[in-house]
Order: C-alpha cells, then sequence, then structure tokens
C-alpha cells in the first residue's frame, strides 16, 4: 500500500468522487433527520430544532415501547425459525457431493435476488382466503368428505357441515411466515460457510470414538460451529427487525412493526421529528448488532490463530 | 436404514457412510421442504400468469391474454421502462463509483482510512427503511424536486437514491477481484515510464473488469429489486415498476401482475445467471 501523499493527484483523483457522493447523498441525509429527531413539529411542514430529547422519550412511551418490543419479538421468532430450518439445509448442502453442493446453494441464494414486492405478491396468492392452500385443502376436504360419504359416514358430517377457509393472511403469523420466507437464505449462507470450513476429522472422531450423530452433532458440530451460527443469527435478525414491506402487506393492524410506525410518521401522520427518533433508535439497534457480530468473529480470528 | 434404502429401490447402492449426511432421508425431505417452500409461491406466481381465468386459481387453459393486457397497460410499460432505465444509469455510475472507491481502499494509506471503510460500508448495512426516508426528506427540504422535469431527468431523484445504496456494493465486489492484482506489474510500468494515469487505464482497468462486469450486474439487480428506497424517492409525479405494482396489489392479486412479475423474475434470473457464468470462468481462469 502507497502513502497518499507519494502521488496526491492520482489519490485525489480517485478519492473525491465517491467520497462526495456519499457525502452529499448518503450523510447529509443522515445527518439531516438527525437533526430533525432533537426537534419539534411548530407547523405543517416547519421543524425547529430544539436540542431537546422529547422525540426519544415520546417514542418510550409504552404504544411505541409495545410496538419495539413486538417487532424484536418477531425477528426474534423469524430468527429462530430460520435457525431450526436452515442448519439442516446447510448440513445437506455442506456434505453434498460438489456438484449437487453448488446447485442446491444456487437454488437457496436465487430467490433472494427476486423482487421482495414480487416475492411478497407471490405468497399472498398462496396464502390468502382464495389462494393456493385454502383451495388445496378444501379439495383435500372434499375428498375427504366423499370417501366418507362411500364408507357410509356421510350423514354424520364429521368435517363440518362446509369447508371453512383458513384465514391465512393478515395476522402476525403470515408476516412471521412472510419474513422467514424472505430471511431464510440470510441464515444458510453463514451457516454454509461456518460449516464448510469446520475439520471433518473431528466429526469422523467423534463417531468412531462411540458418540452416536445427534451426541457429535451436540457436542463438536454446534460448538465448532457457534461463531457461524451467531454470525447468522444477527445477519437475519437485522433486516428482519427493519422490515417494512411484509409486514405492511401481510399484516393486518395489530401485525405492525417499527418500520411501519416509522413509515407512517413520513407519510400520513406528517411527524416527521418522531420519525427521525424512531429511525435512529432502530439504527441503534442494528449498529449494536453489527458490533455484536464484529466481537464474535473477532473472538472467532483468535481462536483460529492458536 | 438399510431396510429403508431397500424400501426405496436402492439395493444396488453402497450403504450411507457417517459423514454421508446428504443422503439421509430426513435431511432430504428437510431440503426438498425448503425449497418448495421458497420456491412453490413463486412458480405459481409464474404459471398462472398464463392461465386463462380471472379467479386465477383454477387452471383454465394456457393463455398470453395478460401478458398483451400489461403491454397494453400505458402505466405499467411506462413504469418498466422508468424502472430500467434508472437501473442503467444507476449501474453505470455505481461502477465507476465503486471502482474509485475499491482503487483508493486497495492502494492508499491515508489518516482515517478505517473510518472510511466502515463509513463505505454503512449504506449496506443501515435498514432500508432509514435511508428511505432520510433520502426522502432530504430532496423535499433541499428543494431537489425532480418530479417535474422532462423524462428522463425527473428520474434523478430516484437514481441518485440508487447509486448511493449500490455503489458501495459494487465496491466490495471490485475490491475483492482487486486482491488478486500483482503490484509488480504496475512498479513495472512506472518504471518503464507510464503515467499514474496510464497504469491505470492500461493495466489496473483490464485486471478489475471481471469485477467491474460482476459489479455491474450486482448494481443493476439491486437497482431493479429495490422497493422500499424507490418508495420513499419517488413523488407522486413519477412512475416506477415496484411502485406501480405496489399499488395494483394492495387493491386485489390480478393475473396482469402476475405477467408484468413473470417478466421482472424471468430479467433477474438471466442477469444471476450470466454473472455466475462470469464468475464461474473467472474463477476457473485464476485456477488454470
Amino acid at each position: 500500500m502507497d502513502n497518499w501523499r507519494k502521488s496526491a493527484g492520482a489519490f485525489w483523483a480517485s478519492f473525491l468522487p465517491p467520497t462526495v457522493w456519499l457525502v452529499a447523498f448518503f450523510l447529509a441525509p443522515l445527518s439531516l433527520i438527525w437533526m430533525f429527531s432533537f426537534g419539534v413539529k411548530s407547523g405543517i411542514t416547519d421543524i425547529d430544532i430544539t436540542w431537546t430529547f422529547q422525540q426519544y422519550a415520546r417514542a418510550l412511551e409504552p404504544l411505541y415501547l409495545e410496538i419495539f418490543a413486538k417487532s424484536l419479538w418477531m425477528a426474534a421468532v423469524t430468527t429462530f425459525i430460520c435457525l431450526i430450518i436452515g442448519f439442516p439445509v446447510a448440513i445437506a448442502i455442506v456434505f453434498a457431493p460438489p456438484k449437487a453442493r453448488m446447485w442446491l446453494l444456487l437454488l437457496v441464494i436465487l430467490p433472494f435476488w427476486t423482487n421482495l414486492l414480487i416475492r411478497t405478491y407471490a405468497l399472498i396468492a398462496v396464502l390468502r382466503t382464495r389462494g393456493h392452500v385454502n383451495f388445496t385443502l378444501e379439495w383435500a376436504w372434499e375428498n375427504a368428505n366423499g370417501l366418507l360419504t362411500f364408507i357410509g359416514l356421510g350423514s354424520f358430517n364429521l368435517l363440518g357441515d362446509k369447508f371453512e377457509p383458513l384465514a391465512l393472511l393478515y395476522n402476525n403469523t403470515a408476516v412471521v411466515v412472510g419474513l422467514v420466507y424472505v430471511a431464510l437464505p440470510f441464515m444458510v449462507l453463514p451457516l454454509y460457510a461456518a460449516l464448510d470450513r469446520l475439520d471433518r476429522t473431528f466429526i469422523e472422531a467423534s463417531l468412531d470414538l462411540g458418540a452416536g450423530h445427534i451426541r457429535t452433532f451436540w457436542s463438536v458440530v454446534v460448538p465448532l460451529a457457534l461463531p457461524g451460527i451467531a454470525s447468522g443469527i444477527v445477519i437475519t435478525f437485522i433486516p428482519t427487525l427493519g422490515s417494512f414491506l411484509t409486514p405492511d402487506l401481510l399484516g393486518g393492524t395489530d401485525s405492525q412493526m417499527i418500520a411501519n410506525v416509522i413509515e407512517r410518521q413520513f407519510k400520513s401522520a406528517n411527524d416527521w421529528p418522531f420519525g427521525a427518533a424512531l429511525s435512529f433508535l432502530l439504527m441503534y439497534v442494528t449498529f449494536f448488532g453489527l458490533a455484536l457480530r464484529a466481537l464474535l468473529t473477532r473472538r472467532e480470528g483468535i481462536g483460529d490463530r492458536t | 436404514m438399510s431396510s429403508l434404502s431397500k424400501m426405496f429401490g436402492r439395493k444396488d447402492r453402497a450403504e450411507i457412510g457417517p459423514l454421508e449426511y446428504h443422503r439421509r432421508i430426513w435431511l432430504r425431505v428437510t431440503v426438498a421442504l425448503t425449497l418448495i417452500f421458497l420456491y412453490m409461491p413463486i412458480l405459481t406466481l409464474m404459471a398462472f400468469s398464463f392461465n386463462d381465468s380471472k379467479r386465477n386459481i383454477v387452471w383454465r387453459g394456457f393463455t398470453f391474454k395478460y401478458y398483451e393486457k400489461a403491454i397494453n397497460n400505458s402505466e405499467l410499460i411506462e413504469a418498466f421502462l422508468n424502472s430500467l432505465t434508472i437501473a442503467f444509469v444507476s449501474t453505470i455510475a455505481s461502477v465507476i463509483l465503486g471502482a474509485l472507491t475499491a482503487y483508493v481502499l486497495w492502494r492508499f494509506r491515508f489518516p482515517f482510512r478505517a473510518v472510511y471503510e466502515g463509513t463505505m460500508a454503512l449504506p449496506v448495512v443501515i435498514p432500508e427503511i432509514c435511508m428511505g426516508v432520510a433520502l426522502m426528506v432530504f430532496f423535499l427540504r433541499t428543494g431537489f424536486n425532480t418530479g417535474g422535469w422532462v423524462w428522463p431527468f425527473n428520474l434523478s431523484a430516484i437514481t441518485i437514491a440508487h447509486i448511493a445504496f449500490s455503489f458501495p456494493f459494487a465496491a466490495i465486489v471490485i475490491r475483492a477481484r482487486l486482491e488478486s492484482f500483482n503490484t509488480e506489474l504496475s512498479e513495472s510500468a512506472k518504471d518503464l515510464g507510464a503515467s499514474e494515469f496510464q497504469v491505470f487505464k492500461d493495466i489496473i482497468v483490464p485486471h478489475m473488469k471481471p469485477g467491474l462486469i460482476a459489479g455491474a450486474l450486482l448494481a443493476f439487480t439491486l437497482s431493479l429489486d429495490d422497493f422500499v428506497i424507490t418508495f420513499f424517492t419517488s413523488g407522486p409525479g413519477t412512475l416506477t415498476f415496484p411502485v406501480k405494482i405496489y399499488s395494483m396489489v394492495r387493491f386485489s392479486v390480478t393475473p396482469e401482475v402476475n405477467a408484468a412479475s413473470t417478466v421482472l423474475i424471468v430479467i433477474t434470473v438471466i442477469i444471476t445467471a450470466l454473472a455466475l457464468r462470469l464468475q464461474n470462468r473467472n474463477n476457473m481462469m485464476q485456477a488454470g
């Protein structure tokens, strides 16, 4: 690496354009709403920046604390489900033959490249009252009923009079399903990376020495993959916590997450200072998660050297 | 386990080895179910865009009707063209800015370099909603109201926002490519009298090329896939594809949306396939 003074011209020519862009169209906007978060509304569009903590205090009111708690809870449940599903999938990919491994990885990543809105829309089409899941269930119900009639039990109405479609959409469960659907690749990739690095002879040794697969999993695989697991949890949790579209389209009136409240402050409620304060609280939580992850991966680095 | 594999008619195959986890039935079932969960919604969406039925749920025969309808929906086409324009401009700018960022971080030692690197990674990590509202407020407050300008300049605000979140991604990809550069090449060129710019243009950029292409494809898909930031930075006058689809989806599920979505999915899959192909070829070239 060269000292920048040695070829100052080249340095400035390549340093300035991206830096100016980042400062003008990223740092400046963020600083603006950071300042707004310490202000109060004094008119329809006027904001007095009085350096008050009023907006942050308001964010700690029970109503908003509840939404924060709910968002954290939803993100935690989503992360947990992703971990439960993602771990076996990652194991299967790691131990698959090279060619199959490449295809499986590709298949897990591909949805990630598809537009989030389209994926969410696809889920709506599957889950809605007249959607594919309910349609399949109705079909199964009719056939089961037909079978019951056929064997002479039709008059008992064992399955109820009429098929009742399940309300799969516009509730918290739908939001969690949507979040898992979106976040699963985030979990599988770090787990895959961690398991891929893992020295297989440890597993072989454990199996040779008489431990079963389950014991080997808990006492060998999980401890060795722990940094990858932690990384996966953080990487899944952070975007899930801040997700806007999924709760907006799949959720009901009571499944609003923090991003939906932020959106409302900036659009319909038109309360920018409060929305700004909420945005920054969300960002601080994100930074905390990232710092935690950096700490964990650094510890892993030290472990590698010794 | 062996009786099970006999049941499935695999007598001829060897016993499952202790580490052949991928051949265990329960793992296969888990992977299969996960893939069904991931793909079933998208594939049904695509399949039902060809379905000749308004109810959109019972298969009534194959048709291109909804594609015709989507093509004749002038707002949808305008939104689609706008999104492609934004993605195109954003890609070019992101690759240039990303390449410069990667180059600076790769080549120079300067004060607060670590802080600079961390700040450059911020757009990648902060929640989209925060960036979206910040840019929206910024554009409104600075009076940068491009909505009324003539096409394609009415898309300026959205394009600027897209560049701001795409170029740090491109920088990461291009930086990875630069790591394999042999500095002796540039040093000998300088010894032989090449200027700083000549070295950059004739030696470093050609070496970067695969990274530039990969970064471009990444920036293009990022721009095309983005909803949240586009949603916040598009004024009432500008139509973009995700925002148009969003307003259509809020009303109901229609086969027209399926058709338009299918087109977008196909475009993204083709670009991703291209990117992976290029990456593979690079890896092979490096190995060989």
